[in-house]
C-alpha cells in the first residue's frame, strides 16, 4: 500500500496530482520517476501528458476515453509498485561550466555571503552531484537542487532583463543553466557553453527529470572552444 | 497554394487543437482559447478535429486567397467582409484566388477562429501547429504571430458542400460568465467562510488578461498559505497568490509554479472566459469530478448532434 505520506488529489476534470511527500527529498525524485514510467506504460493512450515536479506528479488524462475511477485505480497501482524505490535509475550528466567574475558576477557576492573565497564558492558549486527535480518556466530550464546551505542565496532585488543564454545560476537551494536569454532574478556564477534545449534536436535537452547533474570547472579557452559565445566575455554581464 | 496575410490584426496566431506531450521538456499546450468557436470552424468545413485554424484576438486581419478553396469563421463577432460585401459568421464561404476576405473589430467577445478547408498546412514542432509566442515555438517560425506578407498554405478545394450553424444554436458573448469549478489542489488550505466568499462573489476582469491567464478583482479569498513547493499547473487552474486575487491559468501558462489553487476551471468554461473583455465579470460555481464529467460528456454529445444547415448553391 501507499505511503500515508502519498495522496491523490483531483486537480482538475480531466487530471490528478498525486503528492508523494512534503518536502525534497532524493528519494521521493526516484520515486516520481518510477511513477511515471509505471503509469506511462499502464495508461497508454489514456495519458495526455505528465508534469513531475518536486514532490508531486501531475497526470493528465483523455476523459473521453475513461473516467477519474479507472485514472485513480491505475495511478494507486503504479504507488504500490514504486513503495520501494529509493535510488534514482536516471543518467549522470556532466555539464561544463566557465566560473569567473567575468562570465558570473554575482561570485564576489555570493563568496562573501558563505564567508568563504571566490576560489572555494566555486569549489563547493561543482563538488556534489544535483538531481535533476523539475522542468518548466520555460522550455529546457531544469530545476536542480540542492546546492551546499552555505551558498543559498536569495534571488537578486532587481531581477535583470537579459539573463544570457547558458548562465549558470542559483536561488535558494535551487541552481540551473539558463536554457535561452531571458529575464531573470537568479545569482550567476558562471557560464556554460552546452545548449539546454534545442527545438531542432533530438532529444532537444540533455537531461531529463530524475537525472543527476555534475558540474565541471572548464577554462576561458575551453569555453570558447567548446562552443561558447565569445560576444557575452565581450561585453560583461551587468 | 496559400493566402498572403494582407494585415495581420492585433494579434493572429495559428493554433491547432494544442500542444500534448511535451510538458516534460517545460513546454505549454498551446491552441485555441476558444475550443468551441474553433471546434465549430473545423466541423463547418468539415475539418479533421485538430486541424490548424488562426485565432484572431480582437480583429483586424485580412487575407488574400491565391487558391480556390472554402473558408468558415465563428467566434466573436467580427465583421465580416469578402471582397467588399459583408458575409455572416458560422458559414462555411468559397472563396477565389484574388479573393480578399477582411474582418473588423468585434462588439461581442474578442477573439475569432479562421478556418480553411483541409486546416492551414503550416509547419509542425513538438508535433503541433500551434503558436506560443513566449516560448519562441510553433507558427510559421519561431513562435511568431502573424505579419504582413506572412503565406499561409493551404490546399485547393474545388467544390464542397456550404453548411451554416442556425443562430439559435450559436454561442452568445456576453459580459459576464459563471465558470464551473473542480475543487481540487490545494482547495484543502481554504477554510469554509474563504471557499464561500469565492463562490459567491462576483469578480471583474483586469486588464492583465492574455493567453497566459487571465487575473480578475474581487472579495480576498487568499488561504494564509504561501511557502510552497512548484508543482505542474494544468489547463484552467485556479491560482490564488498572497494577495487574495484569483488567476485563471489558460493555455500558455508555465507549467509548474508555486502558489496555492483552489481548484480548476471547465473547459468549456474557460472558453466563455476567454470571450470576456477587461471589466467584465465573472462568478465561480462550484462542480463535483462525477458532474464535471458529465457536463463534458452532455457537451460532446450537443456538439455531434446539433444538425449544420446546407446551404443550397
Amino acid at each position: 500500500m501507499p505511503t500515508s505520506r502519498m495522496r491523490i488529489e483531483v486537480a482538475s476534470e480531466n487530471s490528478f496530482i498525486i503528492y508523494f511527500n512534503d518536502h525534497i527529498a532524493a528519494h521521493t525524485s526516484a520515486q516520481i520517476s518510477a511513477c511515471a514510467a509505471c503509469l506511462r506504460q499502464s495508461m497508454g493512450p489514456l495519458l495526455v501528458d505528465m508534469v513531475p515536479s518536486y514532490a508531486s506528479l501531475l497526470v493528465i488524462y483523455q476523459a473521453h476515453l475513461t473516467d477519474h475511477y479507472e485514472v485513480k485505480g491505475l495511478i494507486a497501482q503504479a504507488l504500490t509498485q514504486v513503495q520501494d524505490e529509493a535510488t534514482s535509475t536516471g543518467k549522470l550528466i556532466y555539464l561544463p561550466v566557465y566560473y569567473s567574475q567575468e562570465s558570473g558576477p554575482d561570485l564576489p557576492l555570493l563568496a562573501q555571503a558563505a564567508n568563504l573565497t571566490v576560489a572555494d564558492t566555486i569549489a563547493l558549486h561543482h563538488s556534489m552531484a544535483y538531481q535533476v527535480y523539475a522542468i518548466g518556466f520555460a522550455p529546457g530550464f531544469a530545476y536542480l537542487g540542492e546546492v551546499d546551505q552555505r551558498l543559498a542565496a536569495p534571488r537578486i532585488a532587481t531581477p535583470r532583463l537579459k539573463v544570457p543564454k547558458g548562465a549558470v545560476a542559483i536561488a535558494d537551494r535551487q541552481t540551473a543553466v539558463y536554457p535561452s536569454q531571458s529575464p531573470g532574478g537568479w545569482n550567476l556564477i558562471g557560464l556554460c557553453p552546452t545548449p539546454m534545449f534545442n527545438p531542432d534536436q533530438d532529444p532537444p535537452m540533455p537531461v531529463s527529470v530524475g537525472d543527476q547533474i555534475k558540474f565541471e570547472p572548464i577554462t576561458r579557452a575551453e569555453f570558447l572552444q567548446q562552443g561558447g559565445d565569445e560576444q557575452l566575455l565581450l561585453e560583461p554581464i551587468a | 497554394m496559400s493566402m498572403l496575410v494582407a494585415q495581420p490584426g492585433l494579434l493572429s496566431l495559428l493554433q491547432d487543437a494544442g500542444r500534448f506531450g511535451a510538458h516534460h521538456i517545460g513546454l505549454t499546450n498551446g491552441g485555441p482559447l476558444d475550443q468551441q468557436a474553433f471546434a465549430w470552424a473545423n466541423r463547418l468545413l468539415g475539418n479533421d478535429a485538430n486541424a490548424c485554424a488562426i485565432e484572431v484576438s480582437f480583429g483586424g486581419l485580412q487575407l488574400q486567397a491565391q487558391v480556390d478553396t472554402y473558408i468558415a469563421i465563428t467566434g466573436a463577432d467580427m465583421p465580416l467582409q469578402i471582397d467588399g460585401v459583408a458575409q455572416p459568421l458560422w458559414t462555411s464561404h468559397r472563396v477565389t484566388a484574388g479573393s480578399k476576405i477582411s474582418l473588423g473589430f468585434a462588439q461581442q467577445g474578442t477573439r475569432a477562429y479562421v478556418a480553411v478547408a483541409g486546416g492551414w498546412q503550416t509547419p509542425h514542432s513538438f508535433g503541433s501547429r500551434s503558436t506560443v509566442v513566449r516560448e519562441k515555438i510553433g507558427g510559421l517560425s519561431n513562435g511568431a504571430k502573424l505579419t504582413d506578407n506572412d503565406l499561409l498554405a493551404c490546399n485547393a478545394t474545388p467544390s464542397l458542400q456550404r453548411y451554416t450553424l442556425e443562430q439559435d444554436h450559436q454561442p452568445q458573448y456576453g459580459s459576464h460568465a459563471d465558470l464551473h469549478v473542480v475543487l481540487g489542489y490545494q482547495q484543502a488550505l481554504f477554510n469554509p467562510s474563504t471557499q464561500r466568499r469565492f463562490f459567491t462573489s462576483t469578480y471583474t476582469m483586469t486588464d492583465r488578461a492574455d493567453r497566459m491567464g487571465m487575473r480578475l478583482e474581487g472579495a480576498n479569498v487568499a488561504c494564509g498559505t504561501q511557502q510552497m513547493l512548484s508543482e505542474g499547473i494544468c489547463h484552467g487552474a485556479i491560482q490564488i497568490p498572497a494577495d487574495g486575487q484569483p488567476i485563471v491559468l489558460l493555455n500558455d501558462r508555465q507549467t509548474i509554479g508555486g502558489y496555492p489553487k483552489i481548484g480548476s476551471v471547465m473547459g468549456q468554461d474557460t472558453a466563455r472566459l476567454a470571450q470576456l473583455r477587461p471589466g467584465d465579470t465573472v462568478t465561480f460555481t462550484p462542480v463535483d469530478i462525477h458532474d464535471a464529467h458529465n457536463l463534458n460528456a452532455l457537451a460532446a454529445y450537443r456538439f455531434h448532434n446539433t444538425p449544420l444547415h446546407a446551404i443550397d448553391e
